[in-house]
């Protein structure tokens, strides 16, 4: 096990030092200087602002000077806002997204492994097809066309939601959450569909049911625990989506977090801002997986075995 | 008695025939309504795409401000916009966009991942491990972010589009061809081969492709509609396929910014992404079970 967690996190070194390097360069490769578009600035100022963001060094001279302030944890100043950090930026956006994103994924486990288990105890049947006809739909409808249909329904003709902000008016927070977690519902429902399914065709739950245990202990006692496997490991990847899921809610219910202060920062080239987000969030999904993956190999016997044994 | 020796020689004629795997699987697929249905539409909806100009009711270009945005009518099937724009025109011209998208990229994404997989499965040994160690690091980028970020530091360049959309997606395609291709290669047939002196790129053009078909198909159809997806995203944020040419999320972007006022500007273009998308599935979990392949995905 130790050396499995180990493989993976030297693993995830170089992949987060890759992002880093690569965002660094594309982003200075980029046309047009973040000044550009100020049209009186004296060409003295310039120089300062140029002095003030490292701009006027060697490229190499900066990569490493970027490098350094990233040890210190300093991710620069933004451009476009000065006097403010990214740091600071990506702070204040934080709290927020991480709560709707929190809020998304226990949607997606609640509703998804309940529909998935329940699928699975009567395959074939309308108790099978209702539920996983409903999580092709959740796949099939983006959360750009699911948030702002959502809102048309809830928000303006039935008027029992609010249709935009974040912590504002009592339940706001629901119709995000929502848009950002139907789709995640639907593939935890897919995936724990068929982890059951194939579980329950397992010997040892032939015997725990021999044994003369009710449905309902051999599923949540016996079978959940296996059933539930793929489940975990895909929470890395679903991570990572509802990151970037969270672009497009935050756009749609104007929600002031990360997703939002990205796409901003795209569309303002504000090239340290990006760099930033891009450098912490990368940071944050590779982590994600390696945790999601140690997670989901602790809970396999047959991998935790195999690592603890130390035989291939 | 000669009835049954009739059909006893035509059952044996019939198993020494045999049927191919993909007469069974056709057979099998058949059998399956939603992924006939999903097929069905697929076809008529390329057909309408590349009859578009001919067949599309209105010019793409015609603007009539005075109309500007109507509910549906007899004139104009689903509306139009705010401009005056046909939106059935709308449409199918985005439709075309985010199909070739949907194609191209998947394209791209077959090509390198086939390619990719199907070397470092033959050739095996420390150029296998080199060149799928890079594939576990690739996957464990954050993608997304990086497509954004390409799209903003090189311009929305539909070109970059396709090519950013494909390099994401050929990972899993390199993972399935090589895993095939290494099972394939300990078969006797590919020994034979190799045995009448058959070069490496003949044999895995013959022999080891053809036969790994079946999940790279299932999988190229399940890849469509992910990156229908991706591309209908970017462009609902503003970041893919720009005015004046038109894509399907461009049009849900659109008719989310006045859905209060002309909901169908919403409901249209995004009926017709969601055919679209669940056409794609079905037909690619029919395919799968028809093809009696354990998906990578799920």
């Amino acid at each position: 096990m130790l050396r499995f967690i180990t493989g993976r996190l030297l693993q995830a070194v170089p992949v987060i030092f890759i992002v880093i390097t690569a965002t660094f360069f594309l982003v200075r490769a980029a046309p047009g200087g973040p000044f550009d578009d100020e049209k009186v600035v004296l060409p003295e100022v310039k120089k300062a602002l140029e002095a003030q963001y490292k701009l006027d060094l060697p490229l190499h001279e900066q990569y490493l000077a970027y490098l350094s302030d990233l040890s210190h944890g300093d991710l620069g100043p933004s451009f476009k806002y000065p006097g403010r950090s990214v740091n600071e930026i990506l702070f204040s956006g934080l709290p927020v997204t991480a709560e709707l994103g929190l809020y998304a994924l226990l949607i997606a486990l609640i509703i998804g492994t309940t529909a998935g288990v329940f699928a699975s105890l009567k395959p074939n049947t309308a108790q099978d097809y209702i539920p996983m006809s409903l999580a092709m739909v959740g796949i099939c409808m983006p959360s750009f066309l699911l948030g702002p249909l959502l809102v048309l329904v809830f928000g303006i003709y039935l008027e029992w939601l609010p249709i935009s902000g974040w912590g504002a008016i009592p339940g706001d927070k629901i119709l995000p959450s929502i848009t950002l977690g139907a789709a995640y519902a639907a593939y935890v429902a897919r995936l724990s569909r068929a982890g059951m399914l194939e579980i329950l065709s397992q010997d040892y739950i032939r015997t725990a049911r021999a044994k003369g245990l009710s449905e309902w202990q051999v599923v949540i006692k016996h079978a959940l625990r296996g059933g539930l496997i793929p489940v975990i490991a895909f929470l890395g990847p679903a991570f990572a989506g509802l990151l970037a899921g969270s672009f497009v809610v935050e756009t749609i219910f104007q929600i002031p977090g990360l997703g939002r202060f990205y796409v901003q920062a795209a569309f303002n080239r504000d090239y340290t801002m990006i760099l930033g987000t891009t450098v912490f969030l990368s940071t944050l999904i590779v982590l994600f997986n390696l945790v999601s993956d140690i997670t989901a190999a602790w809970l396999n016997p047959r991998l935790r075995a195999q690592f603890s044994g130390g035989e291939r | 008695m000669s009835q049954t020796t009739g059909s006893a020689a035509n059952l044996l004629d019939q198993a020494e025939q045999g049927s191919s795997l993909w007469q069974d699987a056709w057979r099998r697929l058949r059998k399956n309504k939603l992924a006939v249905a999903g097929g069905a539409i697929l076809i008529l909806l390329m057909i309408v795409a590349l009859l578009t100009p001919w067949l599309a009711p209105y010019n793409y270009e015609t603007q009539d401000l005075d109309l500007g945005a109507t509910p549906p009518s007899a004139q104009h099937w689903l509306g139009t916009d705010i401009f005056g724009r046909d939106l059935l025109t709308q449409i199918m011209y985005g439709g075309r966009v985010s199909l070739a998208v949907g194609f191209i990229a998947t394209a791209v994404a077959l090509l390198i991942g086939v390619t990719w997989g199907a070397v470092a499965g033959y050739v095996g040994g420390k150029v296998d491990a080199v060149m799928m160690r890079l594939v576990d690091i690739l996957y464990a980028l954050p993608f997304m972010i990086f497509i954004v970020l390409l799209m903003v530091v090189f311009g929305r360049n539909v070109l970059l589009l396709f090519l950013a959309i494909g390099a994401v997606e050929w990972l899993t395609m390199a993972r399935i061809m090589r895993s095939q291709v290494q099972s394939l290669r300990q078969q006797e047939f590919v020994e034979a081969a190799i045995s009448l002196g058959l070069g490496p790129a003949a044999i895995l053009r013959r022999h080891v492709v053809p036969n790994a078909l079946g999940p790279i198909i299932v999988y190229t159809t399940l890849t469509i509609p992910s990156v229908m997806l991706l591309e209908a995203f970017l462009s609902f944020l503003g970041l893919g396929i720009q005015p004046p040419q038109t894509s399907w999320g461009l049009l849900i972007s659109y008719g989310a910014e006045t859905m209060e006022e002309y909901p169908w500007l919403l409901i249209f273009p995004g009926l017709a992404l969601t055919i679209t998308l669940f056409s794609l599935n079905f037909l690619g979990d029919g395919l799968r079970d028809a093809l009696d392949v354990r998906g990578s995905k799920d």
